[in-house]
């Protein structure tokens, strides 16, 4: 008889179904099921002083872990193929939690400019009150990262799939540059979802992920996570590496090794933040992985369709979209992205009022949802001069890399005829 | 890379092992093997201090039952154990020899891990010495290095997904209580899952 085969290397399909959850010992519960608890009855008294020592792996309280919300965790590391991952209540949060457990103040970031803006918000103002410096650089040129970079900088940061540009940053180099200064490479992988890039194989050491788009897939849940690799050295990273007072003086890197990082996440700053991701929103984002790859192939299949038949188009300026060949990021998509490079994207339309054809184009669309979301299973779509960026002028408006007449797609799942259809129609009455 | 993280995922992915010396000092079946039998566990260089990882691997391998046996120069007891000054001063038997102390002081270890008939030879995470390897396992030790134990356990029992950790243990069989996952032979009393 064959023994359990624990040798063998599942596939990413496999673990998008399976990772994380083991049949309940009582129940058999094949579905992970909702630990809609904020509390877990305590073996003892004795148990209870190792768990809350950190000694005992356990339950604690719901704002520090959860089993429905520890299964979505599990599952997403083992696709990302990192050490472990630690869910938060948004992708914004994410982001902070990271940054929080990483850096004092009086630290320093450098990051993409290549940047969501509600990043690059919280970058700039919320990290300003907490004494920490994020610098911006062009993502392509690697004199401008090692010019921003100083004694202070303990992290570099960047987006798998950069928007509106379409840029696909070069993680390895990105990694390499980030190792040799003392500092872990960030990753913020929403776009490229865990089946079409993994960050961590190319040499990040942390990714995260608004788990609200594509993880989700559906539109339904707010949510976030953080998955680190276990490959950094934190022995001299100080915030890791040293005595934390706020855990009696517990040395996470030395005590919990690969795992330092996440411990330290999960049980100082997501416990001090109070920003967990609820135990429904985790079933929900469950549901959502263990059809993460059929969704994206379509999504990428879509998205090719629309960008070819878009560039095509004499009242588009430009598509970008580096799964086209015109591109300049085609051949870092191909590398990072052999699957696709995701279904965001931006394209301008031409004309003398850019401005006015892309609020005429929208108000046109009959199957896009006109909103300021993207990952959802229904197309999306959102023309910025009209709607968040719409105080701007012109020229502010390309200062801050948006064009006048540049809408921003969402592409869907939707039959591909249909969207077709319906762009074709909306760029006719503009 | 290419999809590595099935069952039994390297979690220590920044391991100082090659993957030929993964498959011989990391064999899963041998991790759990020994997890399964283990009710003696020598730590050679468990620390006096609470916030220590010796210590934190010491408390829990106590809570699964498993008799602790700390090898400290000076200590007189730790966590209620009494301390042996060596290896060859325990005047019981020990399955398993667990090193917390720096790879090159492992030869040492090593032999009085054979002179005193235990079972395992056991290196923490970080910990690699070939020498000691090689030693232990002419004297009949099964060798694992550069894992942590409580690690494993946490793995195998399922407790350590509680924290979010990637086990890499992937099945469909319901689990059993008391029991390392999908694995008949072995019973953990206290077990979590």
């Amino acid at each position: 008889m064959s023994k359990p085969d624990q040798k063998r290397d599942f596939g990413f399909e496999t673990r998008m179904l399976h990772a994380g959850h083991v049949p309940d010992a009582v129940t058999g519960s094949r579905a992970v099921p909702i630990y809609q608890t904020t509390s877990y009855v305590f073996d003892s008294p004795q148990y209870a002083a190792e768990l809350f020592d950190l000694k005992q792996y356990g339950n604690i309280y719901t704002r520090i872990n959860n089993p429905t919300t520890a299964a979505f965790e599990e599952r997403i590391a083992s696709l990302e193929e990192g050490a472990g991952a630690v869910a938060t209540s948004s992708g914004m949060a994410a982001q902070l939690v990271t940054m929080m457990t990483l850096l004092e103040p009086g630290d320093e970031v450098v990051a993409s400019q290549h940047l969501y803006g509600g990043t690059r918000t919280q970058f700039v103002h919320t990290f300003r009150k907490l004494g920490v410096t994020a610098h911006f650089v062009d993502p392509d040129d690697f004199d401008a990262w090692e010019a921003a970079i100083n004694s202070k900088t303990r992290a570099l940061y960047a987006e798998t799939i950069g928007n509106p540009q379409g840029s696909v940053v070069d993680i390895s180099r990105l990694a390499a540059l980030a190792e040799s200064n003392n500092c872990p490479l960030i990753i913020d992988n929403t776009f490229a979802t865990p089946y079409l890039c993994q960050p961590l194989n190319h040499g990040a050491h942390i990714s995260l992920h608004s788990a609200t788009k594509f993880v989700g897939g559906h539109g339904n849940s707010i949510g976030g996570v953080i998955i680190e690799s276990g490959r950094f050295d934190y022995s001299h990273y100080p915030t890791i590496a040293n005595p934390s007072p706020s855990y009696h003086n517990l040395r996470f890197y030395d005590t919990f090794g690969l795992h330092g990082f996440l411990m330290k996440a999960r049980v100082e700053t997501v416990r001090d933040t109070g920003s967990c991701l609820s135990p429904f929103n985790a079933f929900l984002l469950i549901q959502g992985l263990e059809t993460l790859s059929i969704r994206m192939d379509r999504h990428v299949k879509n998205a090719m369709a629309i960008a070819r038949y878009l560039e095509d188009d004499p009242n588009v300026e430009y598509v970008a979209y580096p799964g086209l060949e015109s591109s300049p990021y085609h051949e870092l998509a191909l590398r990072y992205c052999p699957r696709g490079p995701g279904a965001v994207f931006s394209f301008g339309l031409r004309g003398a009022d850019p401005r006015g054809a892309g609020r005429r184009f929208i108000e046109a669309l009959n199957l896009f949802s006109h909103l300021a979301n993207v990952g959802d299973a229904r197309s999306l779509v959102i023309h910025p001069a009209s709607t968040t960026h719409q105080q701007l002028s012109d020229e502010e408006l390309v200062a801050s890399g948006i064009d006048p007449g540049m809408i921003r797609l969402s592409i869907g799942l939707e039959t591909e005829e249909d969207l077709l259809w319906d762009l074709d129609q909306a760029l006719r009455a503009i | 890379m290419g999809s590595r993280s099935g069952a039994a995922c390297d979690l220590t992915s920044h391991s100082l092992l090659t993957a030929e010396q993964k498959a011989i000092y990391q064999a899963p079946d041998l991790v759990r093997r020994t997890l399964g039998f283990a009710s003696s566990v020598a730590i050679v260089g468990l620390s006096t201090k609470r916030q220590k990882a010796s210590y934190f691997v010491a408390t829990f391998l106590k809570s699964r039952g498993i008799k602790i046996i700390p090898v400290h120069p000076k200590a007189d007891r730790i966590l209620g154990e009494k301390v042996y000054p060596t290896l060859k001063d325990i005047p019981e038997p020990v399955d398993v020899v667990n090193i917390f102390r720096p790879s090159h002081e492992c030869p040492i270890y090593a032999a009085q891990a054979v002179d005193i008939n235990a079972k395992v030879f056991w290196l923490q995470l970080g910990l690699f010495n070939e020498e000691a390897a090689t030693i232990a396992g002419a004297g009949g030790l099964d060798v694992i290095m550069d894992l942590c134990i409580k690690m494993e356990y946490g793995r195998y029992d399922g407790t350590m997904r509680f924290l979010g950790m990637n086990t890499g243990v992937l099945t469909s069989k319901k689990a059993q209580i008391g029991r390392i996952s999908s694995h008949e032979d072995v019973d953990l009393s206290e077990c979590l899952l």
